[in-house]
């Protein structure tokens, strides 16, 4: 089933890209989405199915080099069946969404098919980017990482003939190649260390690892802190944190549902999910994870000021995402990775819905992204507005507080972003939590200035566009449907077992075993790989693991926690105004939202005039894009002028010109000339030959 | 003993007396009517030879009191010689033939200058040398002048004989030095001297007499006379001179330095480098500028005698091996290339112009995929066979350590590609202009697509360059002690 899940898109992606000129446009189309529907479904019948205990399945050998052995093998546990659900139910609703958003499109000419180009893409990408969660080894899974990317170029690039477009694919690109760097020097690390890429080997090898040093850059380093650092690195660029994060809002450029695929829902996930994957050797190294919760904390803060006076309501989700980003990271750093995976999912549903809510305004407004030209609009497009309206509600976190019935109640986002800060809370990280409870309120204020402006108010900007206004049809307002589902749902129903009792999520992630699996054999309630197993000294332990508490060691189940990482369990027992902080500066920033923009419309322009700096500041993101302008991209052009007009052209191409051309025609023609024809020419070159022979020996071999 | 001595030089000397009893046998009867017979005797005679010497062969024989040696390497190099020789003369026939050239004394002048190249190769004192290297250059004088018509061909054999004889003088000069220095001519007397010590006039010896060499393998400097004797020549002589000559002289030189002077080889080493490195330039650079594809040869000769030379320049066996597979290599190639040259003519007349190869892909695409193997090989494109001669000399140098000498023979190699493979170029993309017409003889035919399918599929597992490189380590492990 697995395997299916895996090759569907793929196939779907072929037959689309490939084969639509045999099977018509709109059939190529629908193959690939319906391919993509059958991957859902099973994706959810594995993930709700699934025991929690790992197995690996494998495809086929793939590299046998030396001590260097990689399977195509997919590993299949809890961090898994979650990735599952969340790609292919995103995807597969991206795609039917893109019936709609794609029927008609002003960037290509009528009659050019760009429509199966684009769900081929969409469909390789959900290939590429399951390759990467199914992965049991960290080459199979930079297979997928670099897979998403090329898939991400494509999509961003979609637009080839915008030049903007393709300036936000090439960036989005080359500044994943900075991240990626780190990420394949983390990778020839961990095999120059550990001999394996296999994540099993790498795991059980983990506590050595924290003992060990290994030299980099002219330093020694402890071996785990460094190579969960440069995995980090790899994270930072797909997952755009803060330094690496400038790909992202540029990224917009591509079709909305390319944003909600792949630019909120899935691929910046990736690096929330590589940490979480390798969890084991993030829980050996502190120092690493102190960054990710510092960097993540930062990241949160950062893009959520910036959020706050975009005004393409395409830029105002991507830094949104940017920051709920962030919150994972803070999470998975201070070693709560089922509370990651939990942000993550959620995130998944509400951000994908407030894309694709954002990509059905766009479309009913003819591709008008300025949020000052909207207003007004939400009786014009009333299920689009409840569709964005409950995605707002999600994310900003609302719910009601301290009241627990087995679960707490609230929307998607209130469960999963409480539990991050709670966590980040118990976990002692003073500076993580006060900036990600910052970034709440201003979560708020620019989700509901996002809603303020788009639907209510006075209709703004070109008039004819206004009256032309019109809602989406059902094939983009299905997947919203389904999506709100999700967003309001799916933070309730798996709160146990991703932020339950210490037993709930261990039994769910498969580190504590079932209780009814304890009367088993080793063998069935092994929570490793068999072969694993078989012969290592886990094996003894696991026996008789399962009657006392029991220790996990590396590798057991999805995620791994330190013995004496106690977060998931003194996250519950918070000081009271710790679980009501997040509440109270979501009500105090759609408070202020509402103020500035329904009350008194007029205060924003005030208050940016007064502050305009700090208004400049963060409208130009920080400065950021300038910054690297100026440091990386002009000096970096600048060789690459000096080194091609003056290196290539000049030295390589003058020298080998100048050679070819010049130097060696001109003895040519010398030896030519001294070719005279005349024999006393000819003595003559002998002679001085013989000559300069005698000379030579006379100095250097006569000495003997 | 006069009769193992006779045993031993055999023979030398039943190709000596079918020489004589050839020549004297024509000249009392039909003089030149026999010449088609005797080109075609004097070719069995050289294989016959040949196939002997294969067989007989064994071990390391001297005679005459060391004047006179027979070991692995010196038949190694005479079966390269004789069958070279053979097929060059087959290859003459049907060309001299056409063009009133073919005199019975040219296979039977041939035939003294392979007696003369035996002589050579198996030369154990500087006596016997000269006297071989003298029969052999003064049938060759002769044998380049042998068209007494034309003004380019006695212009040919005239440098030929003045600059030979310049380079005889020399040689001799530096045979006296030695003479004097060490007190005796006998090699294995020369060798046992000079391990007390070498004097700077033994050394101006040395010298002189490796001039003298450089000059009959026409390794630069000494190389002026090669590309205007080549054009002069009628071709078949031209085809002749490229390969059994350069084979013996090669052979000698190797002969000289290692068995007369093997324990001081820091002393020569640099002189071989010195020509070895002079040469592999020279011929590339030089050859650029040429049209006439026989002047073209000539320093395509050069280069590759300056590549040998780097085999010989290691001074160790693995460089004798690898000068020896060159050698052979290179002989293989030129003789398919003149095979070819010898088909080129337009309304009977030959046509040595490289400009007159456009369009040839089109008229003659065997001959030309032939012609692209042997250029491709001689320019030393993996996998050809030119390659792999190039590939071992190189290596040999760098494992003796000379590093630089290899790195230069590279880029000279590099030069060297460019107007092989611009006669490439212009069989397979060349323009407008007026084709060779006729169509080669059988003979020439055959050559040419033998040495062409040799050097295509040399590199084939299992054929292992048709296993001379064993036959090359035991004539170099017979020489280098």
């Amino acid at each position: 089933m697995e395997t299916i899940i895996l090759f569907a898109p793929l196939v779907g992606a072929l037959l689309c890209g490939f084969g639509w000129k045999f099977i018509g446009e709109t059939t190529a189309q629908w193959v690939a989405t319906s391919l993509l529907f059958l991957a859902a479904i099973l994706s959810w019948i594995v993930f709700l199915t699934f025991d929690g205990t790992t197995e690996s399945i494998t495809i086929l050998r793939w590299i046998e080099s030396g001590t260097l052995s990689t399977d195509w093998a997919i590993r299949m546990d809890r961090l898994t069946a979650i990735m599952l659900i969340v790609i292919t139910t995103v995807s597969a609703l991206v795609h039917l969404y893109s019936f709609g958003y794609m029927a008609h499109d002003d960037h290509f000419a009528k009659g050019v098919s760009y429509r199966p180009r684009f769900f081929a893409y969409l469909s390789f990408f959900t290939f590429a980017m399951l390759m990467l969660v199914t992965s049991d080894n960290l080459i199979q899974m930079f297979f997928g990482w670099e897979g998403v990317g090329v898939a991400s170029y494509l999509l961003i690039g979609f637009y080839y003939k915008k030049p903007s477009a393709n300036a936000a694919a090439i960036k989005a690109f080359v500044v994943n190649r900075v991240g990626d760097f780190g990420f394949a020097l983390g990778i020839f690390g961990i095999y120059w260390v550990t001999d394996s890429v296999k994540f099993e080997d790498i795991f059980a090898m983990t506590p050595q690892l924290a003992e060990m040093t290994m030299p980099f850059l002219w330093a020694e380093w402890n071996v785990a802190n460094l190579l969960a650092f440069l995995l980090f690195v790899g994270a930072m660029g797909k997952s755009a944190q803060l330094l690496l994060h400038t790909w992202l809002p540029d990224a917009m450029e591509g079709p909305t549902p390319v944003s909600a695929l792949i630019h909120a829902a899935t691929m910046v996930t990736a690096g929330v999910f590589l940490v979480c994957r390798m969890s084991p050797l993030y829980e050996y190294a502190p120092e690493t994870q102190q960054f990710i919760v510092f960097l993540g904390a930062t990241t949160a803060f950062f893009a959520a000021t910036v959020g706050l006076v975009q005004n393409d309501i395409k830029r105002v989700i991507a830094y949104s995402t940017c920051s709920q980003l962030g919150y994972m990271f803070v999470a998975a750093g201070v070693g709560v990775y089922s509370v990651a995976m939990f942000h993550l999912l959620t995130h998944a549903f509400f951000k994908a819905m407030l894309f694709l809510g954002a990509g059905s305004v766009i479309h009913g407004m003819h591709h008008e992204q300025d949020m000052r030209n909207y207003g007004g609009l939400k009786d014009k497009m009333p299920y689009t507005f409840w569709a964005m309206m409950i995605g707002t509600l999600a994310i900003t976190g609302v719910g009601i507080p301290l009241l627990y019935i087995g679960f707490p109640i609230g929307f998607a986002g209130f469960v999963s972003k409480d539990a991050i800060i709670e966590s980040a809370f118990a976990a002692d990280a003073g500076y993580a939590f006060w900036m990600l409870v910052v970034a709440a309120f201003m979560t708020s204020f620019y989700s509901w200035r996002l809603m303020f402006l788009t639907f209510y108010g006075e209709p703004r900007g070109d008039k004819h566009t206004h009256e032309h206004a019109h809602e989406s049809p059902g094939t983009m307002l299905t997947p919203l449907a389904v999506l709100s589902v999700g967003a309001i749902f799916s933070g309730m129903v798996f709160y146990g077992p991703f932020f339950g009792s210490d037993e709930k999520v261990g039994k769910f992630f498969g580190y504590i075993e079932a209780t009814e699996k304890t009367e088993d054999t080793a063998m069935g309630f092994s929570l490793i790989a068999p072969a694993y197993a078989a012969g290592e000294e886990t094996d003894d332990h696991s026996d008789d693991g399962g009657k006392e508490t029991p220790i996990q060691q590396p590798g057991e189940g999805a995620i791994y926690h330190n013995p004496d990482n106690h977060v998931l369990h003194d996250a519950h027992y918070v000081p009271n105004w710790v679980k009501l902080s997040p509440f109270i500066v979501m009500v105090a920033g759609f408070a202020l939202a509402w103020l500035m923009y329904i009350r008194r419309p007029d205060l924003p322009a005030k208050l940016a005039e007064q502050q305009r700096p700090l208004y400049n500041f963060l409208l130009n993101k920080w400065y950021f894009d300038e910054l690297y302008d100026f440091v990386f991209v002009r000096p970096a052009i600048a060789i690459g002028n000096f080194l091609w007009k003056r290196g290539d052209m000049g030295v390589i191409d003058g020298g080998i010109n100048g050679l070819a051309m010049g130097v060696v025609p001109f003895f040519t023609r010398l030896l030519g000339r001294m070719q005279s024809g005349y024999i006393f020419t000819y003595a003559f070159a002998m002679v001085i030959g013989i000559a300069v022979l005698l000379t030579w020996v006379s100095l250097s071999g006569g000495a003997n | 003993m006069l009769s193992a001595d006779i045993q031993t030089i055999m023979p030398e000397l039943v190709l000596s007396i079918y020489a004589i009893v050839g020549l004297m046998g024509a000249v009392y009867t039909v003089k030149d009517g026999a010449a088609g017979l005797l080109t075609w005797g004097t070719a069995g005679v050289f294989i016959l030879l040949a196939v002997w010497i294969g067989i007989n062969g064994d071990g390391s024989t001297t005679a005459f009191g060391g004047m006179f040696v027979d070991d692995a390497f010196a038949r190694f190099a005479k079966i390269v010689i004789l069958v070279s020789a053979a097929v060059v003369l087959l290859m003459s026939e049907g060309y001299m033939q056409q063009r009133g050239l073919l005199k019975f004394e040219y296979p039977l002048l041939v035939a003294l200058a392979v007696v003369g190249m035996m002589v050579m190769v198996s030369a154990g004192d500087l006596m016997v040398l000269y006297m071989g290297l003298e029969l052999q250059s003064l049938s060759l004088y002769v044998v380049a002048s042998l068209r007494r018509d034309s003004v380019k061909s006695t212009e040919a054999g005239l440098k030929y004989f003045v600059l030979g004889a310049l380079s005889s003088g020399l040689l001799l000069y530096g045979a006296s030095l030695v003479y004097g220095y060490t007190g005796t001519t006998l090699f294995s007397g020369i060798i046992a001297t000079v391990e007390q010590g070498v004097s700077l006039g033994l050394l101006f010896g040395i010298v002189f007499l490796l001039a003298g060499f450089a000059f009959k393998i026409s390794a630069a400097p000494f190389h002026m006379w090669t590309p205007d004797v080549y054009e002069g020549s009628p071709t078949p002589v031209t085809a002749f001179f490229a390969t059994a000559p350069k084979m013996a002289a090669m052979a000698l030189f190797a002969r000289v330095v290692h068995d007369a002077f093997g324990g001081i080889v820091g002393d020569w080493q640099q002189i071989v480098a010195f020509l070895s490195v002079v040469s592999m330039f020279l011929g590339a650079i030089a050859a650029i500028g040429q049209r006439d594809i026989k002047r073209l040869m000539a320093y395509s000769s050069i280069a590759h005698m300056g590549f040998a030379l780097m085999g010989l320049a290691a001074g160790t066996a693995l460089g004798v091996q690898a000068m020896l597979v060159y050698m052979a290599i290179y002989v293989t190639m030129n003789v398919g290339t003149f095979a070819l040259i010898l088909t080129m003519e337009k309304d009977g007349r030959p046509v040595t112009d490289i400009y007159a190869l456009k369009q040839y892909s089109k008229t003659q695409p065997l001959m030309a995929l032939v012609m692209l193997c042997l250029m491709f090989s001689l320019a030393g494109v993996p996998p050809l066979l030119g390659f792999f001669g190039k590939f071992y000399v190189l290596q040999a140098a760098y494992d003796a350590g000379l590093g630089w000498l290899a790195v230069a023979g590279v880029i000279a190699s590099v030069i060297g590609a460019f107007y092989y493979i611009r006669i490439v170029y212009f069989m397979y993309f060349g323009e407008d202009t007026e084709a060779l017409d006729g169509s080669p003889a059988p003979v020439l035919w055959l050559t040419a697509v033998a040495c062409g399918a040799i050097v295509a599929v040399a590199w084939v597992p299992g054929i292992n360059l048709f296993g001379v490189d064993p036959f090359a380590a035991t004539a170099a492990a017979a020489l280098v002690k």
